[in-house]
């Protein structure tokens, strides 16, 4: 029976885990690249930075409160038309990316904004009084200070986003939380169902780790102990 | 070089600045004092153009540039450097990376960059700190970092904003021994504005004193230190020195004369007092003394009581004019 189950474990779990890690990172990537500028252009829209804008930032701001405001597992099932006009089925890890990216991309906006208005606004003044383009100061200054907090931002992202796959995996999103349904929940195998939670545990303490082991790096080399 | 003309800032109901108008001339090392809340921080952001004035002009080398816009205003900010009471620097980036973000924005290649960063750096005597961080600095060696940075660009004018504020009496003296330098060996148009008269004392050649929003004094240091007319001003020198209130040197009770003596550079060394003493036959009572230094000069003053004839006493004071002190009478 164990070896069956060791047997079965090595056939599936490989190509769930790629699954899995397949569907974070594209969603991880494509979120970034639309949550971090929208991310940008909220703080410095926001009341008293660079480029403050009443009217812009409401309207982002609305936009980011709705998209965080759904549960992931509606979002999910909400955005299948989407999903099927994007990628052409609602099914398999590549349309789970559709709806993963469409929630990572105003957590990591507002979390991005959150970071970025921690920079210290004397030191904002001090790279306007240089003579700074906006794009100088958010390139060289906004980015760089706050880099430590981004990359939390950039592991906390991940961490939810591995959560949120294994829940597509419930409606037949593929990766790891498809075969915890299958195996553990339909098939009562707990000894599939246990390896794959050790997986998902491994993943996620693995990149909190190397996140943090990150943070530590650039935090000794600047000598600054504030995040 | 700069020429204010009368610059009022209105923020709703509140004048943070009142129709100021100051002159500054290329190679001074002008001091604006005043109080928190006096409007001078106000004043010399406005120079930076960072708030832009309700009204009046300010002519730099004859542009105004209260209606700078966008390429202008940057190039306006390339040409001007200016210095912070918190240094502001970029935590993420080594001392060598901060001087050079000036640069690097002008469009400086790499090599002048790293040329004119050796320069500054041995300029503000830190070239072994390089590749530092400033969280690794002292607060001295950020300003130096800072006024590095402020220089990368060869500005005619450098603005400081409070820059000794938040340094302890020792570093305040080295950072402004360092501008005082820099004014001499570059020609850099100083603008700085302070709480402390002794930034004035030891580093400017003008002041302006700023009290609500309006200049209430202003010309070269030597005069307005020697002849105070405003109360603020009096007030502020006050608090610099240790001088006696006529109000006090009533409670004295003394019955001979009470002079305040002047020593400068030379006269200072001479045993001055002993050969008054057994020339003139008088008894010489030392109240107090102290020794100052304005404009890099050495300044001695001490305050006597004198008792002998009326005769020896005006020999003694002929005496005193021949060595080169100033002697003024506190009583009577």
């Amino acid at each position: 029976m164990t070896g069956e189950n060791i047997a079965l474990a090595f056939r599936i779990l490989p190509l769930e885990l790629w699954n899995t890690i397949y569907m974070v990172v594209v969603a991880m990537l494509l979120g970034t690249l639309i949550g971090l500028p929208l991310g940008i252009i909220l703080t410095i829209t926001s009341k008293g930075h660079l480029k403050s804008h009443h009217g812009i930032y409401k309207c982002l701001e609305t936009l980011v409160i709705i998209g965080r405001s759904f549960p992931f597992a509606i979002l999910m099932v909400a955005l299948i038309p989407l999903t099927r006009l994007i990628v052409g089925t609602s099914l398999g890890t590549t349309a789970s990316i559709v709806p993963l990216t469409i929630a990572a991309a105003p957590f990591i906006a507002r979390l991005v904004e959150t970071s970025l208005k921690e920079v210290d606004r004397h030191v904002l003044e001090a790279a306007i009084v240089m003579g700074s383009t906006t794009q100088h100061i958010i390139t060289k200054v906004l980015l760089p200070e706050a880099l430590p907090s981004l990359i939390s931002v950039g592991s906390l992202t991940i961490v939810n986003l591995i959560g949120y796959s294994a829940m597509a995996g419930l409606v037949g999103g593929g990766g790891l939380g498809q075969v915890a349904i299958q195996y553990g929940y339909n098939r009562f195998n707990t000894f599939i169902m246990v390896v794959t939670v050790l997986l998902l545990i491994a993943l996620v303490q693995g990149v909190q780790w190397l996140g943090n082991r990150a943070v530590r790096k650039i935090i000794e080399k600047r000598g600054t102990f504030s995040l | 070089m700069i020429d204010i003309q009368s610059v009022s800032k209105r923020y709703g109901a509140l004048d943070a600045l009142k129709e100021i108008s100051l002159f500054i001339e290329k190679g001074d090392i002008f001091g604006i004092i005043g109080l928190s809340g006096a409007g001078k921080s106000t004043l010399i952001r406005t120079l930076a153009r960072l708030i832009r004035p309700t009204s009046g002009k300010i002519l730099v080398e004859g542009i105004d540039i209260t209606q700078l816009e966008g390429k202008a205003l940057r190039a306006y900010r390339h040409q001007m450097g200016m210095i912070f009471q918190n240094f502001n620097l970029l935590s993420s980036c080594s001392v060598a990376d901060n001087i050079s973000y000036p640069l690097e924005i002008a469009g400086i290649s790499k090599e002048k960059r790293e040329q004119r960063i050796d320069e500054l750096l041995a300029l503000v005597g830190l070239s072994d700190k390089k590749e530092i961080y400033p969280s690794m600095l002292s607060g001295g060696q950020k300003q130096r970092v800072g006024i590095a940075r402020a220089l990368a660009s060869h500005p005619k004018i450098l603005l400081c904003d409070e820059a000794t504020s938040a340094l302890d009496p020792k570093t305040t003296r080295e950072i402004l021994d360092l501008l005082h330098s820099i004014s001499k060996k570059l020609g850099v148009t100083i603008v700085l504005i302070t709480h402390e008269m002794e930034v004035i004392r030891r580093l400017c050649n003008k002041v302006a004193v700023i009290e609500k929003g309006s200049i209430v004094e202003q010309g070269l240091v030597t005069e307005v230190f020697s002849n105070p007319q405003h109360p603020t001003t009096q007030q502020f020198l006050q608090n610099s020195s240790h001088d006696l209130s006529p109000e006090f040197i009533k409670t004295l009770s003394l019955d001979g004369q009470l002079l305040r003596l002047h020593f400068r550079g030379q006269s200072a060394k001479e045993p001055i007092i002993s050969h008054m003493m057994r020339h003139f036959k008088l008894e010489v009572n030392i109240l107090m003394g102290w020794i100052d230094r304005v404009q890099h000069t050495t300044v001695g003053t001490l305050i006597v009581e004198l008792k002998g004839s009326d005769e020896a006493m005006e020999k003694a004071k002929q005496y005193l004019l021949e060595q080169n002190v100033k002697c003024e009478v506190l009583n009577r």
